[in-house]
């Protein structure tokens, strides 16, 4: 190894020494901020559940098993737990469908931005983004005025004559999805704006010029180009939408519940800790899972492009 | 320069006011929602320079749930009498012996000195009533006095019944509708129970608190709930009325505590011993709408409330029913594995 080699060697080594330096207090947060409760939530759900709430220190499988199985009260025999079921695909369902309505709503939405005069584009996305200046709940309460038995819309539709009384709107999946596809609409259109304003409008041209139809000119050559938008669209809307809280609990009357309203309800009124810890792991793995099987898609589309 | 000297003035003076409430304390109560009288606080806030907080809940388990966790912040709870005990026994609450306080005299006879806190060591009075039906007669003309309403939902009534959320009141709804006494721990009621309320739950529309605005909205044609609730639905829409099952039903009453934990303590203790002046139990049962245990408040109270068929029970009613109580632990673990079971 001559000098000059080894100093080099050393600046390199010292460089990336500095490099973790620098970045240990932002690890260091994540670490705690959110390693840490995540492992208390594990190993919560690997406990006992006390008389009235919170845990008792006596290891258990209960927690988990009772995420899919379910014990009879009064003959003890196993079945599978169709309510957790039913709740699970509920949500990956609802959160599917908000995510293919905020799509269809969304992409001629940022198309539209995409094409106005450069000017006008920032009027246009300030008014995107306005519903964020309201609080969630507020918005939700808003759609609950709307959809209810004497709301606007059956009040409208009861005063022109087309209905004789209220149609149920409220507390049913529909409201939910509704709820949740208005809430999340500009966590799509934003990223899909974003990938639209970088397409190359000649390349539209360029297709109409060779005699395409719209419809062809949209899937061969808009979407394509796009796709990075619309990936992370879909995520940004899908993840959220699937632990949803609020929405389905004020739309949904606490009768159709979701996965985020059957985790909290074990912290609450079941007090049940593990089994909620257990769900809340459940719903992250399901998570975790569908952004991998996402990414990978997008990723091997995007080099089969490039 | 002459608006940025009004900017802060104004300024000052909300520093200045803000830390005047300060100085002189505070009080944070939970409370179930839609419970308490603002005009009865702002009375208390004015009289003691006191800045009140009130943060609502929807059942006692939420309650219990919340505070148990520790490090909730609030200083005072309105618990049901059936789950005082378990307070009690939690330790969660502060001995403050409303017994020994000076507006004490004015608590009426039988609540002086309850089962469920022997010698008031730890509440007074908030207010009491009785878990029935309401029913909007419009919609529906049959019988109301039944929990048919809920358990057996007539054709009417389908998805447009409510139930509200209350473990303890809904299961002791189904086992007296199934034949059952109170606290029983019979295995064989207790599945008729379960399977009564599985079977119901399709018909039902929702499980909510808010059936004041809902039923008075329309959203909700029928309910399970407690009578000042009902009373309130009335006032809304006179074609709301409420039912007392001839199934049974239960008595209840919901009483006001300090917390452990609280950091409010003297203004706590303030207020125990405010809300047993007659004057505002009667100005919060003019909200509420609920009877209050305190003697003598009848007339502070709305002239409407007097013979109210929703707080004085009709005669024929009246021996249907029974006091609420906390169940054996065992009973109670029942309970709350059925209610489970029925939430999800």
């Amino acid at each position: 190894m001559t000098g000059v080699a080894g100093t080099i060697e050393a600046e390199k080594s010292r460089d990336i020494r500095k490099r973790w330096l620098l970045s240990l207090p932002a690890l260091l947060i994540i670490l705690i901020a959110a390693t840490g409760p995540l492992l208390i939530v594990l190993v919560y759900s690997f406990l006992t559940p006390g008389p009235y709430g919170d845990v008792q220190w006596l290891p258990s499988p209960d927690g988990w098993i009772s995420v899919v199985m379910e014990k009879d009260i009064f003959d003890g025999t196993f079945s599978l737990a169709d309510a957790h079921v039913s709740i699970f695909i509920r949500s990956v369902v609802l959160s599917l469908a908000t995510t293919v309505l905020t799509l269809l709503v969304g992409f001629p939405t940022a198309y539209f931005i995409a094409t106005r005069p450069e000017k006008t584009r920032e009027l246009w996305l300030f008014l995107i983004t306005i519903p964020f200046w309201t609080n969630l709940l507020i918005r939700t309460f808003a759609i609950l005025e709307i959809i209810r038995n004497e709301g606007l819309i059956n009040g409208l539709m009861l005063k022109f004559g087309l209905i004789s009384k209220p149609v149920q709107m409220l507390f049913t999946d529909g409201a939910i999805l509704t709820g949740m596809a208005y809430v999340y609409l500009p966590l799509m259109v934003l990223p899909l704006y974003a990938s639209m304003e970088k397409l190359d409008f000649r390349l539209v041209e360029a297709g109409y010029d060779l005699y395409a139809t719209p419809f062809k000119v949209l899937r061969k050559i808009i979407i394509p180009l796009v796709k990075p938008g619309v990936v992370a669209g879909s995520i940004l809307v899908f993840i959220p939408a699937l632990g949803a809280y609020v929405t389905p609990s004020i739309l949904g009357g606490g009768k159709n519940l979701m996965l985020g309203n059957l985790i909290e309800l074990q912290f609450g009124q079941g007090r049940n800790w593990p089994l909620g810890s257990a769900l809340s792991i459940t719903l992250m793995l399901i998570v975790m899972v569908a952004l991998l099987v996402y990414v990978r898609n997008a990723g091997s589309q995007g080099s089969r492009h490039g | 320069m002459k608006r940025t000297t009004a900017i802060m003035a104004a300024t000052a003076a909300l520093l200045a006011s803000t830390g005047l409430a300060r100085a002189e304390g505070e009080l944070n109560i939970y409370n179930w929602g839609n419970y308490t009288s603002p005009e009865m606080i702002k009375k208390f806030e004015d009289a003691y320079k006191v800045k009140v907080t009130i943060t609502d809940y929807d059942s006692n388990d939420t309650a219990l749930a919340k505070v148990r966790q520790g490090g909730s912040g609030f200083d005072m709870v309105v618990p049901s009498q059936n789950y005082l005990p378990i307070w009690i026994s939690e330790g969660l609450l502060l001995e403050t012996d409303p017994g020994k306080m000076e507006n004490f005299k004015n608590v009426a006879k039988e609540w002086v000195n309850p089962e469920f806190d022997p010698g008031r060591k730890y509440t007074v009075p908030w207010a009491m009533g009785t878990v029935g039906t309401v029913v909007n007669t419009d919609v529906y003309k049959g019988d109301i006095n039944t929990w048919d309403i809920i358990f057996k939902t007539p054709d009417e009534l389908k998805g447009k019944v409510n139930v509200v959320p209350e473990m303890t009141d809904v299961i002791d709804a189904a086992v007296l509708y199934s034949g059952g006494t109170k606290c029983t721990g019979d295995l064989a009621i207790l599945k008729k129970v379960r399977d009564t309320l599985v079977a119901a739950k399709p018909n039902w529309v929702a499980m909510e608190y808010g059936t004041i605005e809902k039923m008075g909205s329309g959203d909700f044609s029928a309910s399970s709930d407690w009578n000042g609730s009902a009373f309130r639905q009335r006032l809304k829409n006179p074609a709301i009325k409420y039912g007392y099952p001839k199934e049974g039903f239960v008595n209840w009453s919901d009483n006001l505590a300090v917390l452990k934990d609280a950091k409010n303590v003297e203004n706590a203790k303030l207020f125990q011993n405010f809300m047993m002046d007659p004057q505002n139990a009667g100005m919060n049962s003019g909200f509420h709408r609920y009877a209050n245990g305190i003697a003598g408040s009848d007339e502070f109270m709305p002239a409407d409330m007097k013979g109210a068929p929703e707080i004085e029970v009709p005669a024929e009613f009246a021996a249907l029913g029974v006091p609420s109580q906390t169940c054996p632990p065992e009973v109670q673990e029942l309970y709350t594995k059925i209610w489970t079971e029925l939430q999800k």
